[in-house]
């Protein structure tokens, strides 16, 4: 067992598969020599050059589709979006055509891409730096999409991703960078659709995705504390979406908060919240609690900021309030 | 060339009669009058050579190669059409002659075809790329996303502009301030060419010219074809609410086809009986690709569920209550 930061654990998966495949590049604003806005391709375009570690033009929607490009003549191209909140720009390109393109073509080519990018407040970065916009891509068929919160299911998931033959929207937290924690030596790929229940309870489920899984943890903690038994699945895929473990544990516990970090109305909680309702409707005790960030731009200054996005006391009032 | 303009030519004809009789579903865009174009950029390409095309795009299919049965079908929404019925005339695809999809969204194919010739000159393999699109296509960001990106990168890549004077219905005085825009080329740090669209001869020699500097590795052209498109938008609209009558016919007597059969007359390579030979082999290939799509089954509809991921699996049917 070694302890990596979540940084190292994609800039490991990016590396390790660079020198596995040579069919995969990565194509993105800053992450050659500057070594990406959060420093994550660090020491990347050293390694493997120009030709490997593009350096694009500021043009989202053009990348994309290049890397789509890419993709469908025979490379695996891994192209990060600094912000979530850019793929508004790269729209065109996503949804239109590298989430079609196979269909389209009845199935002629494979769109075998990644887009990484970063969601999440917290660094008072305003309204255009902070979103969360990975329930859009669930809206769209044709994305398979990763959400991980550890350095062990960054790195596991990313390496799968970047292996897969379908385009992955692969989502990173700008918080949890530096967070850490234990991996094991050798390799390891995690399998899409597979959740991970990240602490056992019996009275409360937490479904949490992201950095909200770490302070769902520490909610759970504290609850524990009072008493309170909480489990904590992190579906880590959420296309495809593991309902089977699930519902599995909201029919144990019977009680259910969704703690996700987009804005709440059509969110993934709401997603989650109508399967579980149709699954496990005989199973429940309580209405599913949805956790996530208010419906307002997410605002700059810290007070506001911090009281607009997800926290763990916002969890533990959820939990408290399904137990009422 | 020619047999390919005349192939073109029918194959659009049959389309606007299958369409007004009720044959065919959705809308067609057609691309008779700017079979030059088409024709003159692709018979300087490769088999292994790539194109992008857009929401008119049968005459770039069928000038790369495109089988006119597989067309038909798909076109009528036949199992056995190029994408099985799932993509229709907006979206006709042979990723085995390098065709990289025509596409619905007016400059969606530029970043795609960026990549491909950003893949070609990673790897080496010569390949050069074909980008076809209309003047309105010059006016999306896309468009200056892709050609930046292409020049920069001295990609190989040919952007081949088909002016035909009209974004959908506005003229091209109306949607943009200047008149040749091939001038843009200079903003990207490529070359900028004009080409007579409705003379296949000259689109031919200029785009071998641009193919060549592609394949040596001299980067990327931006080709302006001036043409013209005889029909409306697209079968449905007469095209006459904003250009006259006198501007269509003016464009008619420099139709494409008649003027490469004067020259094949005039220089001696074909002699009239041969040129009757070709139109009437072109009318017995496209009855035979129109009966065989017409006796083609449709898609069962469940068929929709496949081939949206690699994985074979058909996806579920969560919002049917009936399934």
């Amino acid at each position: 067992m070694r302890t990596i930061t979540c940084r190292q654990a994609v800039r490991e998966a990016l590396r390790e598969e660079m020198a596995r495949d040579p069919k995969v590049v990565m194509l993105g604003e800053d992450i050659g020599p500057y070594g990406g806005n959060f420093k994550v391709t660090e020491g990347l375009w050293h390694e493997f050059g120009d030709d490997r570690v593009i350096d694009t033009p500021i043009s989202e929607n053009g990348i994309c589709g290049v890397g789509l490009g890419l993709a469908i003549t025979g490379m695996r191209p891994v192209v990060e979006v600094m912000f979530s909140d850019f793929t508004a720009n790269a729209m065109d390109q996503l949804v239109n055509q590298i989430a079609k393109i196979r269909y389209m073509s009845g199935g002629q080519v494979k769109a075998n891409m990644v887009v990484r990018t970063v969601i999440g407040g917290g660094r008072s970065s305003a309204a255009q730096h902070s979103q969360s916009l990975h329930a859009w891509f669930m809206h769209v068929p044709g994305f398979k999409i990763a959400i991980p919160s550890t350095p062990y299911d960054l790195k596991g998931l990313l390496k799968t991703a970047i292996r897969m033959d379908d385009p992955v929207m692969f989502f990173e937290h700008k918080m949890a960078y530096n967070l850490q924690d234990e991996v094991p030596d050798g390799e390891w790929l995690i399998e899409f659709g597979k959740a991970d229940i990240k602490r056992e309870g019996s009275d409360v489920t937490i479904i949490a995705t992201s950095l909200l899984v770490y302070r769902a943890l520490a909610a759970a903690e504290k609850l524990g504390a009072e008493g309170i038994s909480v489990e904590v699945v992190d579906p880590r895929t959420l296309v495809p979406l593991d309902m089977e473990t699930v519902s599995a544990s909201v029919r144990k516990t019977g009680r259910v908060v969704i703690a996700d970090e987009g804005h709440v109305t059509c969110g993934v909680g709401a997603e989650i919240a109508a399967r579980i309702a149709y699954d496990c409707f005989d199973y429940l005790d309580a209405p599913i609690e949805r956790v996530g960030t208010l419906d307002v731009p997410i605002p700059f200054s810290p007070p506001m900021e911090n009281y607009v996005v997800p926290s763990e006391e916002d969890i533990i009032y959820a939990v408290k309030k399904v137990l009422r | 060339m020619l047999r390919k303009m005349i192939l073109i030519r029918a194959f659009e004809e049959k389309m606007k009669l299958l369409f007004t009789h009720g044959f065919m579903a959705g809308f067609s865009h057609l691309y008779d009058g700017q079979e030059a174009v088409a024709v003159g950029v692709c018979s300087v390409l490769t088999p292994e050579d790539y194109i992008t095309s857009t929401h008119r795009g049968h005459g770039h299919c069928i000038a790369k190669g495109g089988d006119v049965s597989k067309m038909m079908a798909e076109v009528l929404g036949r199992r056995t059409g190029y994408c099985k019925g799932k993509g229709g005339s907006m979206h006709i695809f042979d990723a085995s002659i390098g065709i990289l999809g025509a596409n619905g969204i007016v400059a969606g194919g530029l970043p795609m075809a960026t990549g491909a010739g950003l893949k070609a000159k990673l790897t080496g393999s010569g390949q050069v790329t074909a980008c076809f699109f209309g003047d309105g296509t010059t006016n999306q960001g896309t468009f200056h996303e892709s050609l930046n990106m292409a020049g920069l990168w001295k990609l190989p890549v040919v952007y081949v502009c088909e002016n035909n004077g009209y974004g959908i219905s506005v003229s091209q005085a109306r949607h943009q301030a200047i008149k040749d825009i091939a001038i843009r080329a200079a903003g990207y740090g490529m070359a900028g060419v004009i080409a007579d669209g409705n003379d296949v001869l000259d689109v031919y020699a200029k785009a071998k010219e641009a193919v060549e500097r592609a394949r040596r590795g001299e980067g990327p052209t931006l080709l302006e074809c001036k043409t013209y498109r005889y029909g409306g938008h697209h079968v449905g609209d007469p095209g006459t609410l904003y250009r006259s009558n006198e501007e269509v016919a003016e464009w008619r007597r420099k139709d494409p086809i008649d003027r490469m059969v004067k020259h094949v007359l005039s220089s001696g390579i074909m002699t009239e009986a041969e040129v009757d030979q070709v139109r009437k082999a072109v009318d017995d290939e496209i009855e035979a690709a129109v009966e065989c799509a017409m006796n083609s089954p449709m898609p069962d509809p469940e068929e929709a569920l496949e081939d949206l991921f690699v994985d074979g699996k058909a996806v579920g049917r969560e919002g049917r209550s009936m399934a």
